[in-house]
């Protein structure tokens, strides 16, 4: 399976073509993408935002739905990098198939930018540390995504903490351990990554209510204690105050959220300049300044 | 391809092939002689015999038709996928003589005007006998008793409701046992409805990776505690169809060592692909019931050795190629199976896991007594139903060689032995491969 997806992304060289799935990528072109993502966190702050790498190049944006928050920041990557915008709106009629690929492409957005984010707060040396994701484990594609990233890049330990109901079957064999208990989840971690619970989840059985999920696996002050004295918070978006975290720890100094959302536009940007850098490979090479 | 050949009167002579006849324990070379549709005699011709047709089989197995115990004809209701004329067209060309479909048509086989229809239609074109299994409840909405007394007059096979739910236990043993007070067999589909749950794929260590909803092992296992526990109390005889996991086979196993009037099957595709063969996505094995793990795998064949299951069917399910191009969950469930049911099954022989005699059984008898029906033999004076084949032949699968309208298959690229050179529908040859006689 790797090998199919390898081969459906990477060229003959082993460059990036096509980006769809992290798995067949590879520990080492997700460090490229992670490195160029980082040579590019300076553009946000120039005057002239802007890099010619991709002008003459046109990106199309095929959303199902609209998503601001999603669309903007591949609009604005893809603007930085001087290419040509298209924004395609197929109707809302075409619903499962879209939301599919908004799922898809919020989990590509998440993925990325989290790994990004922990390397900038935490160093690259991702072995000394300890990973802990809160929640809704068993419907979140941004989960399991993230799972396959940390393990690639040889995180210390994986902690996944949940109800049973929402962790997946053989959850450990995707190289994670499992915790029902909050405190003994996130104890020493480095870093605590909050995933977004969804309403429907009380329909479904999974949950009796939000109250008793607060309750259990609501992140507060108080619990975050438990993690190192300098971990992060992360959480995927959009936050669900009062169920995943309160307000304090949202807003407090340890949470990295707002800048989540800025660097997903260097993680894009680094996406599209190495996918579409292959075919002008043959004409003038772009240097990053 | 043929499908006019001698008229049905006529006399053939089958020299020279291997006659496999699992019915009555024949397995040598023996000439067949066919007229009247009937079978004349058996390596001996009947008396002033003279043949107006002959085949020659040297090198080659004559066996019964085959009967595939479930075969979707998509007709009527979901003609843009196959029709009755184009799925037994292949049938024939597959050596499968009689075809039963399951009551799940549109509309559904629950009065006798359907079922007339079926037989109708495949009469007029004529490729393949077509039985049905008529539906348990109205509509298959399972809520209300269909009139299975007439659909069992019309000739229904049994009844069943397909792979709908029944609204609650209390139904299901109503319905089980006011079939049993006609006799009728019920074809049962084990599958819990709220413990699958919409999956699409086997929960487990893949489904988990891929993302994939899952349905767990115990979806199927504890439905067929419960239909056993309701088989058992109503004195019903009762079908299994297609097994898909080791523990059920086990079940099942248990039951019928207790004496319990029940029999189950599983399809060709569970008793060679796993849930690995979903890793990639590949909607093509995207199957209700999913593919299971390699122990499941190994436990459906030692099943189907041991005669705990007691037939292989094809699960045919063509379809059109928009179905399977979609995300996984959302694509059409099912295997284009008619073409690849005897090769594929032969396979099994290759690999040990049973003799072909053993392996032809259960394409043939064990269906055909299942289904209650006096074909799959070869026994003197039976129905004509006759398939020639070429053990050796070795080809590999192109969607060219598929005769059936889905070319949803994954075993394009297999390399596959067995192929099937001449089929007889009740003593008159509808198939004959190109370049053959």
């Amino acid at each position: 399976m790797s090998q199919s997806n390898a081969a459906l992304q990477l060229d003959e060289e082993g460059r990036l073509l096509h980006f769809l799935t992290i798995d067949g990528l590879g520990r080492e072109m997700l460090t490229e993408i992670l490195d160029t993502a980082e040579g590019f966190t300076g553009v946000s702050e120039r005057t002239i935002k802007k890099v010619p790498l991709c002008r003459g190049k046109v990106v199309a944006n095929l959303f199902f739905e609209t998503s601001t928050r999603t669309r903007t920041t591949f609009e604005l990557a893809a603007k930085r990098l001087s290419a040509d915008v298209l924004n395609l709106n197929i109707s809302a009629s075409a619903t499962s198939k879209g939301e599919t690929l908004l799922d898809t492409l919020r989990n590509l957005e998440a993925m990325h930018v989290d790994m990004f984010t922990i390397r900038r707060e935490k160093g690259p040396d991702f072995g000394r540390l300890r990973v802990a994701i809160v929640g809704d484990i068993q419907h979140s594609r941004v989960a399991r995504s993230q799972i396959h990233a940390l393990n690639l890049l040889n995180t210390g330990q994986v902690h996944v903490v949940a109800p049973k109901t929402l962790v997946p079957a053989q959850a450990e064999q995707l190289g994670v351990k499992v915790y029902h208990n909050l405190i003994d989840g996130i104890r020493d971690a480095d870093v605590v990554i909050m995933l977004r619970l969804q309403r429907e989840r009380m329909q479904g059985a999974l949950l009796p209510s939000e109250h008793e999920y607060f309750q259990l696996y609501g992140l507060t002050e108080e619990r975050l204690a438990y993690a190192k004295p300098d971990a992060i918070v992360m959480h995927p978006g959009p936050i669900n105050r009062g169920v995943e975290m309160d307000s304090q720890v949202a807003d407090g100094p340890r949470s990295v959220i707002l800048q989540q959302v800025t660097h997903g536009i260097a993680v894009r940007m680094a996406v599209m300049s190495m996918a579409m850098r292959q075919k002008t490979a043959s004409e003038t090479e772009l240097e990053i300044p | 391809m043929s499908a006019t050949g001698p008229e049905s009167g006529a006399r053939i002579r089958i020299h020279g092939g291997r006659l496999v006849d699992p019915a009555n324990r024949i397995d040598d070379i023996l000439d067949l002689y066919v007229a009247d549709g009937r079978v004349a005699g058996v390596g001996e011709p009947p008396a002033a015999f003279r043949a107006d047709h002959e085949i020659d089989a040297t090198g080659q197995v004559v066996c019964p038709g085959l009967v595939d115990l479930c075969a979707r004809l998509r007709e009527p209701g979901q003609e843009h996928k196959a029709t009755i004329a184009s799925e037994t067209r292949a049938a024939a060309a597959g050596g499968i003589t009689t075809l039963c479909s399951p009551p799940d048509t549109d509309p559904v086989i629950d009065t006798p005007a359907l079922v007339q229809l079926l037989r109708e239609r495949s009469e007029r074109t004529g490729y393949a006998r077509v039985v049905a299994v008529g539906a348990l409840t109205h509509g298959l909405a399972g809520e209300h008793l269909s009139e299975m007394a007439a659909l069992s007059r019309a000739g229904c096979v049994g009844v069943g409701n397909g792979r709908a739910p029944l609204a609650n236990p209390l139904i299901q043993r109503r319905a089980l046992e006011y079939a049993a007070s006609f006799d009728l067999t019920v074809f049962v589909h084990p599958e819990d409805h709220w413990l699958a749950n919409n999956g699409c794929a086997h929960e487990g260590a893949i489904a988990t990776r891929l993302g994939l909803p899952g349905v767990p092992e115990a979806a199927e296992t504890a439905a067929v505690a419960r239909d056993l526990a309701l088989i058992e109390q109503t004195g019903v005889r009762a079908h299994f169809c297609r097994l898909s996991t080791a523990r059920a086979v086990r079940m099942v196993a248990r039951a019928q060592y207790d004496g319990l009037p029940v029999s189950a099957d599983t399809a060709i595709p569970y008793l060679h692909l796993t849930e690995m063969d979903v890793a990639d996505f590949n909607s093509l094995c995207h199957v209700a019931p999913p593919l299971r793990t390699q122990r499941d795998r190994d436990g459906l064949r030692a099943g189907i050795a041991q005669g705990a299951l007691a037939a292989i069917c094809s699960d045919h399910q063509p379809h059109e190629p928009d179905a399977k191009l979609a995300p996984f969950p959302s694509t059409e469930p099912g295997i284009s199976g008619l073409d690849t049911l005897l090769p594929l099954a032969l396979r099994l022989a290759r690999d040990g896991v049973m003799t072909m005699p053993e392996v032809i059984a259960r394409l043939t008898c064990g269906p055909a007594g299942i289904l209650g029906l006096p074909y799959g033999t070869l026994s003197a004076g039976a129905t004509a139903d006759v398939c020639v084949f070429d053990p050796q032949a070795g080809w590999r699968l192109t969607p060219a060689d598929l005769h059936s309208r889905g070319h949803n298959t994954p075993f394009v690229g297999w390399e596959l032995e067995g192929r099937v050179t001449h089929t007889l529908l009740a003593g008159r040859v509808v198939y004959t491969r190109d370049g053959h006689r």
